[in-house]
């Protein structure tokens, strides 16, 4: 997919990834895609309720080589 | 619609408890929220400059996972709250968890609201040059106000 920012949260653990991920969303614009790399496994579901609750739509999650990724939509 | 609001009461001074206002805090203003914290009797250590001197105690916390087994005869040495603590806050970096003034600084930076409980910040004689800027200091009514609008309200 493709995306316009990448912000890597590797290593990083709660509440940093959303924190984090909140702040590297704030000088996107509207409509561009933020992908987001964490290893903690909380924020699996961490992301799916942030994206519910902040309306940046998850587009796609998964995971390759043990790490999660994320792709945002900015509202 | 609306913000949400969360109110939150932080009554403790010790590292263990020094997080969950802190996390929570930063957490639901990464959503959006409005946030305010009430630091009252030994939560008002988590309002000073430096946090540096916020420790855990392995005394009478028995649930604290220790190294190797440590009779409370040992706890009790001059030392080893400082040293938990040591050890604890290493522990803590190498799993990536942000540090104390890392939280709380992110709390400021997104518009957490802080108030110092007027009463007991007298009740101890802190001056108000020990504890950060950024602060109010307001009594109970202060904190009903924001807390009666709120959706969630906890007392740490």
């Amino acid at each position: 997919m493709e995306f316009s920012k990448e912000f890597d949260a590797s290593g990083l653990a709660c509440p940093l990834p959303i924190v984090k991920t909140k702040k590297a969303l704030a000088d996107m614009a509207s409509g561009q895609v933020l992908r987001v790399i964490a290893t903690d496994p909380g924020s699996v579901c961490d992301m799916a309720a942030f994206a519910e609750q902040t309306g940046n739509a998850l587009l796609e999650q998964g995971s390759e080589n043990s790490k999660f990724i994320f792709y945002l939509k900015k509202a | 619609m609306a913000a949400k609001k969360m109110a939150l009461i932080a009554t403790k001074g010790t590292l263990d408890m020094a997080y969950p206002p802190f996390i929570l805090a930063s957490t639901a203003a990464a959503l959006g929220w409005e946030v305010q914290i009430f630091f009252t009797f030994y939560g008002l250590q988590l309002l000073r400059k430096s946090l540096d001197d916020i420790k855990i105690s392995p005394l009478a916390n028995p649930a604290m996972p220790m190294p190797v087994p440590m009779p409370v005869m040992v706890q009790m040495l001059p030392g080893m709250e400082s040293m938990a603590t040591m050890m604890m806050k290493a522990k803590m970096k190498s799993k990536g968890v942000a540090s104390l003034a890392e939280l709380r600084d992110i709390c400021l930076e997104t518009d957490v609201k802080f108030v110092a409980c007027q009463m007991t910040v007298d009740l101890f004689e802190f001056q108000t040059s020990e504890f950060i800027d950024k602060i109010e200091y307001g009594g109970a009514a202060t904190f009903m106000k924001f807390a009666g609008e709120s959706d969630v309200c906890l007392f740490i």
